[in-house]
């Protein structure tokens, strides 16, 4: 497709608006802001947010940053309720009820609390049942709306307020749930792994695809939580890029049982360069802790070479 | 003409939503309401509905979808009994909290623990302060009509609440007895067209349900809830009386059996007033003046009108078929009491928690509350308020 999203960016206005009260140099924004862009002008949206920092600081009644219909019902349930309106959708119009040569997208947001966690059955069974929609997870690896709580997607060793990193247990002793390979095995029609701000067009792609592909479809979108993870706010961009350059986050999609790796870094960065700059993994480069970044780092390594042969095996 | 037909209670419920046809069903199965689902997606799998039937993982997800099929503007059902009610708990709250006039067929069973899938109402008991409206149903017959007149009820301007339409668990639900259905045509007339004012689906007017709401509106917005719950009572009869034109069959917010000159009076729900009728007509035999009144609206709760039902009674005994465990007695009983004296009305009342579990209560145990009625009249007092009915002594 020929586009030029910087054009696309300036010509599309922006579904959801300024005047939210998400954090600076918060991830998730722009994730919703360039989803959301992917989204054909003349296309109406209903959007499902589950609980959290999404939900609770862009719609605080009676102001909404939402311009697309918007439901919010509670944690763990985002995907069923936007099952249930893409139900509606689909029996409406059927009954000629409303307007055939009108579309409606449905789109689900949830953080990764609401997703691996809490709300893992309600969108294990909505992505089963086919629905036309797409399941956005912005995750930032931890609850942060409720004060950064250990999460299934937090990496090891990272210190949260239920992981602290103390004299005993040194943070997180668990490894990162892979939700993306879980919902590859749903075997639904597009599951793609991406990130929020540094590849924009990565995104904007795959959102399209994700939106305009029937049936269920899932994406994966890294969104950094500055207070989380403690690095400065103005290094969104950069946090971004090093998750993806060391591997840690790599960026891929799945569509019909075939890999596709959207971005191999030119050079594979040493995790410590994505670890270094953020407060949550401060103690793992304490002396004597030498052997947690090897650890971490055999991790990264295991993961991207699964994802690569995973590739290669697929596209045989 | 009416069309006659031998039903259980859940192919009653089935067949209403037959008739209803809504937009949306989205159900999980479960003891004893399985059926009313598996009805149902028959009927989708044949194309006698143009229902989109959601066969969703959990009943957590079943209320979930329904709220978002409602807010989107459909008409969605669903039906559940007990843990599956327990479990949509959360979500019970918030399609109330939305105004969304989502229609159950709730089959009461006890909840757990321990895990028994029989007949009592603890389930309805817990969702009892959720803001749903609740109507009871003594048999198929009712069940059958509660559920035609829901929507009318729920979707009214004024109210705009969710409905559960309660049965008993087996003792109606897998029953058959005779019923008289109303045609087709007529239910859907009406039933009539579901035309919602706000709506997810409306393109030209996009709109945002379900907000973080702080201290500065949530307060009006219960107020509002109650204030919609109140109303509800008047537009209930208003369905009741175009019901009645329809099918000559007549509801009111409860049931008078016998009561006019009663100097005593059961009062209870759901298929115990079957029982509870037999007994009055075998006491009024032998002079003793029994008498019932039958909760049909339990959610509103009809106070002053029941306070005023009983005005002349001297002794009133509340079956409460679930035991509230606050140590002083049923929920039905509570609320009979306070709507009681709130209005002047001093007669003796005792408690009754009884069928827990789907222990079979018996006429002769009925008959035994009269009993208790009596010699509670004769001593002018009420020694024990709470107490049991049918409880083994070993």
């Amino acid at each position: 497709m020929a586009y030029n999203l910087k054009e696309v960016i300036a010509e599309k206005p922006s579904r959801f608006t300024a005047g939210h009260r998400m954090c600076a140099g918060c991830g998730a924004p722009p994730v919703a802001r360039m989803i959301l862009r992917a989204l054909k002008p003349e296309d109406h949206a209903v959007i499902a947010n589950a609980t959290g920092c999404m939900e609770v600081s862009s719609f605080i009644y009676p102001y909404t940053a939402w311009t697309d219909s918007y439901i919010h019902t509670a944690f763990e349930c985002a995907a069923a309720t936007c099952s249930g309106a893409e139900a509606a959708y689909k029996s409406l119009k059927r009954q000629g009820k409303i307007e055939q040569d009108k579309h409606t997208k449905f789109i689900s947001f949830g953080g990764d609390g609401g997703t691996y966690d809490i709300g893992l059955q309600s969108l294990s069974g909505a992505m089963e049942r086919g629905h036309d929609m797409v399941y956005v997870c912005y995750d930032n690896g931890a609850y942060m709306n409720t004060g950064i709580q250990r999460s299934s997607a937090t990496p090891k060793f990272a210190d949260t307020t239920t992981s602290p990193a103390g004299s005993v247990i040194p943070g997180k002793m668990q490894s990162r749930k892979d939700l993306t390979e879980i919902m590859v095995s749903h075997h639904i029609p597009y599951v793609a792994q991406t990130i929020g701000v540094n590849n924009f067009k990565d995104l904007y792609e795959k959102a399209e695809k994700a939106i305009y592909t029937e049936g269920p479809a899932f994406l994966n979108v890294l969104a950094p939580c500055p207070r989380g993870w403690g690095y400065p706010t103005d290094m969104l961009m950069e946090i971004n890029k090093l998750a993806i350059d060391t591997c840690y986050w790599p960026l891929y999609e799945v569509v019909d049982g075939k890999y596709k790796i959207t971005y191999k870094p030119a050079k594979k960065l040493p995790i410590e360069e994505f670890l270094k700059p953020q407060k949550r993994f401060k103690h793992m480069f304490k002396e004597g802790n030498e052997w947690m970044i090897k650890e971490f780092q055999e991790e990264v390594d295991r993961r991207w070479q699964e994802l690569l042969d995973l590739e290669e095996i697929t596209n045989r | 003409m009416s069309i006659r037909e031998r039903l259980s209670g859940n192919e009653a419920a089935a067949t209403a939503m037959k008739q209803i046809n809504p937009d949306v069903v989205a159900a999980f199965p479960i003891t004893p309401s399985t059926e009313i689902p598996q009805y149902f997606s028959t009927f989708v799998s044949n194309g006698t509905v143009d229902t989109e039937f959601v066969a969703v993982e959990s009943e957590h997800s079943a209320m979930s979808a329904c709220i978002g099929a409602e807010a989107a503007g459909a008409r969605a059902m669903t039906a559940t009994s007990a843990n599956g009610l327990s479990l949509m708990w959360e979500m019970i709250y918030i399609a109330s909290s939305l105004r969304l006039p989502i229609v159950m067929s709730l089959v009461n069973r006890a909840v757990s623990g321990p895990l028994n899938i029989h007949n009592d109402h603890s389930d309805a008991m817990g969702v009892r302060d959720s803001g749903w409206l609740m109507l009871f149903s003594e048999n198929n017959q009712e069940a059958y009509d509660n559920l035609i007149m829901a929507h009318r009820i729920a979707e009214h301007k004024d109210v705009l609440l969710p409905l559960m339409i309660c049965q008993d668990g087996f003792i109606t639900s897998h029953s058959i007895e005779n019923i008289e259905l109303i045609e087709d045509e007529n239910v859907k007339s009406f039933v009539g067209k579901y035309e919602p004012k706000h709506y997810l689906l409306n393109d030209k007017e996009p709109m945002a349900v379900g907000p973080m709401d702080l201290q500065a509106y949530l307060f009006e917005h219960k107020y509002q809830q109650a204030e919609a719950m109140k109303n509800a009572k008047k537009v209930i009869l208003e369905v009741a009386k175009d019901f009645e034109k329809m099918t000559g069959r007549k509801y009111g917010l409860f049931e008078e059996y016998k009561l006019e000159d009663a100097e005593m009076a059961i009062v209870c729900m759901n298929s115990t007033a079957g029982t509870t009728k037999d007994v009055v007509d075998h006491l009024r035999q032998k002079g003793i003046k029994a008498g019932m009144l039958k909760v049909r609206v339990y959610r509103p709760f009809p106070a002053e009108e029941i306070a005023k039902a009983l005005s002349n009674v001297k002794a009133v005994a509340v079956l409460d078929k679930s035991d509230s465990l606050n140590g002083a007695g049923g929920a039905l009983f509570e609320d009979v009491t306070s709507g009681m004296y709130i209005n002047g009305n001093t007669a003796k009342v005792v408690s009754y928690v009884y069928g827990i579990g789907g222990r079979d209560t018996t006429a002769k145990e009925i008959e035994s509350v009269y009993h208790d009625l009596e010699d509670i009249i004769k001593s002018n007092k009420v020694d024990n308020p709470y107490r049991y009915l049918g409880l083994r002594k070993e």
